[in-house]
């Protein structure tokens, strides 16, 4: 089950692992850089995406299908000789459940700070209640 | 019954908290929730005296009987046991503060949903303390930070809605980093059972090609832990989240969420990669002993200038984080045997320790904010003769974060020093010292205020209600019982860096 580059046809080489890096960078840059709560929320959620593509990338083996039997003549058969792991894919089931309880809680985080502030501008925040690090 | 123990022990506080929703009568909510909290500490008690009295070996508990590698496995050893002993224990205190008093628990009419989230809280603490599969710490750990989010963000004043979200924030990016290190681990093994890891990650390392996932997986995992634990540089969520919390939750918080993030490292680090790959090859205490130093002057420092008393607190968590990692930095070499654990059981009896000071503290807190209204330090005067049994709970506990002879704090630090003087590092003993003499300072301060400064109105006496005192001196009691009877604090925390240290197999120390 190692995942090596060898499983890889070369023509990809580490491409899909360099989406992912660029992904991630996008994502913390506007975590860090945005004043805007909402977009900050929105920032996470590529940081997060970009990680569940990760595991996506990694449990692909090349050539491999989904992992699923079929029955013929009454015994299950394989319809293909290689797999793809869905170990981790089926990882990144629960952890796009927990990316969405996250934004969610986020959001209303953020719908509540909008009542009481007026704003959803964390510089115009800090202004009215001195600043929060 | 007692072999299902480890699963109840998620499973009774998960179910628990639906519950709360329907039961929404507000007294039927909290007896409620104290009685899920001392059911579960009737589990991790008996859990503890298994291991540490009869059966050595650890529980291991395999989920719906699917064996590891293929199923998820609870396996809990002496280290876990006292930290879910500590999580329980310390829930069985909070839980019934001020159980007849209104205002402690969020918004008023909505206790049922601030219970519930509570005992979420407490799941996934639990979770995270009892299971032997990375992915599932996870898992639990987001369990834990979602509930706590909610919780911080019931605090009272608005600005608790801006902490909750910076630290949703910070803890997201901090779960992510997990979850990428899980992955590489992944990569790296084929496994996600700890014990299998274990196994198997060695190989790894020994494979030119592999170790660099495994150093890849080990930075992002240390990266995600330590924002979780507050780490020196990675702390800045931790202020205002406790400052604006209610106090219950920043007494459960501070007591728990920190000291699981504590274990979770030290379980990467013993476990998982082996002391030899973390100590030896990477040498992570180059870098943790400092980071653990500044952690410990800059959080006294910051105490030492707060207004606010609940902030005073928090920062005061941070050097205690330092001294905890600071033990962890300790460990000695001799070859490829570790010849010296005395700093390593130091911190995880400063863990223990550290729950109980600094949850009772805040619960004193709790206790002031009830009948003065104020958390502003200025605003304390007379508060030794306003509320005597409080101030006295409030010496007690000054006392054992200062680390006076007779209370907790006393006994890790002594650990921690006898770890820095086997080791050689004597400037790291005169440091641990010299920054106890800090706390001296910040606690001082509201003593000074509390009892020389008189107010102008005449003093009234208001002491606290039974139901909140009780709870703060069980904890008080505590802290000096333990002072004195070593056994468990010591003896325990001895047991768990043992276990700990063995945990890894021959060959793991390169």
């Amino acid at each position: 089950m190692m995942i090596g580059a060898t499983e890889i046809p070369t023509e990809y080489g580490l491409w899909h692992y360099w989406v992912v890096t660029v992904l991630m960078m996008i994502g913390l840059y506007i975590v860090i850089a945005r004043d805007n709560l909402v977009k900050r929320v929105m920032g996470l959620n590529i940081f997060q995406a970009s990680v569940i593509m990760f595991y996506v990338a990694m449990g692909k083996v090349a050539h491999g299908t989904a992992p699923i039997w079929s029955i013929k003549d009454g015994h299950y058969q394989n319809i293909s000789s290689e797999f793809s792991n869905p170990v981790p894919h089926v990882l990144m089931l629960t952890a796009i459940v927990v990316g969405i309880a996250t934004t969610a809680l986020a959001l209303a985080l953020v719908i509540r700070i909008k009542e009481e502030y007026g704003t959803v501008e964390e510089d115009e925040i800090s202004e009215m209640d001195g600043p929060i690090s | 019954m007692t072999n299902h123990f480890p699963a109840l022990l998620i499973v009774v506080p998960l179910m628990a908290a639906p519950i709360c929703l329907f039961l929404r009568k507000q007294w039927l909510v909290r007896i409620w929730a104290v009685l899920v909290a001392w059911t579960c500490l009737y589990f991790a008690w008996t859990m503890l005296n298994q291991i540490v009295g009869g059966i050595d070996t650890p529980i291991r508990y395999a989920m719906g009987g699917w064996q590891m590698p293929l199923g998820i496995e609870l396996s809990i050893d002496a280290a876990n046991a006292f930290i879910v002993l500590i999580i329980t224990g310390i829930a069985s205190v909070v839980f019934p503060f001020g159980i007849g008093c209104k205002g402690l628990a969020g918004p008023e009419g909505k206790e049922h949903l601030f219970y519930a989230a509570l005992l979420l809280c407490m799941c996934g603490l639990m979770g995270i303390a009892v299971t032997g599969d990375v992915f599932n710490v996870f898992v639990f750990l987001e369990i834990t930070s979602l509930s706590s989010y909610a919780l911080i963000s019931m605090g009272r004043k608005r600005q608790a809605l801006m902490a909750a979200y910076s630290y949703l924030i910070m803890g997201t990016i901090g779960g992510t980093f997990i979850l990428v290190g899980i992955g590489f681990l992944y990569a790296a093994t084929g496994s996600l059972n700890m014990a299998d890891i274990a196994v198997i990650l060695p190989k790894v390392i020994a494979d030119p090609k592999g170790v660099t996932t495994a150093v890849v997986a080990f930075g992002f995992l240390g990266v995600g832990v330590g924002i979780k634990l507050a780490i020196f540089p990675l702390y800045q969520w931790l202020p205002n989240a406790y400052t604006y919390a209610p106090s219950k939750v920043s007494a459960f918080l501070s007591a728990t969420a920190t000291k699981v993030s504590y274990y979770v490292l030290l379980r990467l680090i013993f476990t998982l990669f082996g002391v030899g790959f973390v100590f030896k090859t990477l040498g992570v205490q180059k870098v943790l002993l400092p980071m653990s130093i500044v952690a410990m002057f800059l959080g006294s420092l910051a105490a030492i200038y707060q207004t606010n008393v609940k902030r005073l607190l928090a920062y005061s968590s941070v050097a205690q984080i330092g001294y905890m990692t600071l033990g962890l930095c300790l460990l000695q070499f001799d070859g490829n045997t570790i010849v010296n654990h005395d700093g390593l059981t130091g911190g995880i009896a400063h863990l223990f320790n550290h729950a109980i000071m600094k949850c009772g503290l805040f619960l004193i807190v709790g206790c002031v904010i009830y009948r003065m209204g104020s958390t502003t330090i200025s605003d304390m005067k007379g508060f030794a003769f306003r509320m005597p049994c409080t101030f006295a709970a409030f010496v007690v506990a000054g006392l054992s974060i200062i680390g006076v002879p007779g209370t907790v704090g006393f006994i890790s630090k002594w650990y921690l020093v006898l770890g820095a003087l086997a080791g050689g590092h004597y400037l790291v003993a005169a440091l641990i010292l010299l920054s106890s003499l800090l706390a001296v300072v910040y606690i001082w301060k509201i003593v000074e205020v509390g009892y020389f400064q008189k107010p102008e109105e005449p003093i009234k006496k208001c002491e606290a209600p039974l139901s909140m005192l009780v709870p703060v001196w069980i904890l008080m009691v505590a802290a000096i019982y333990f002072g004195f009877a070593t056994e468990l604090t010591g003896g325990v925390a001895e047991t768990a860096a043992k276990a700990l240290l063995g945990s890894h197999l021959p060959g793991a120390v390169q």
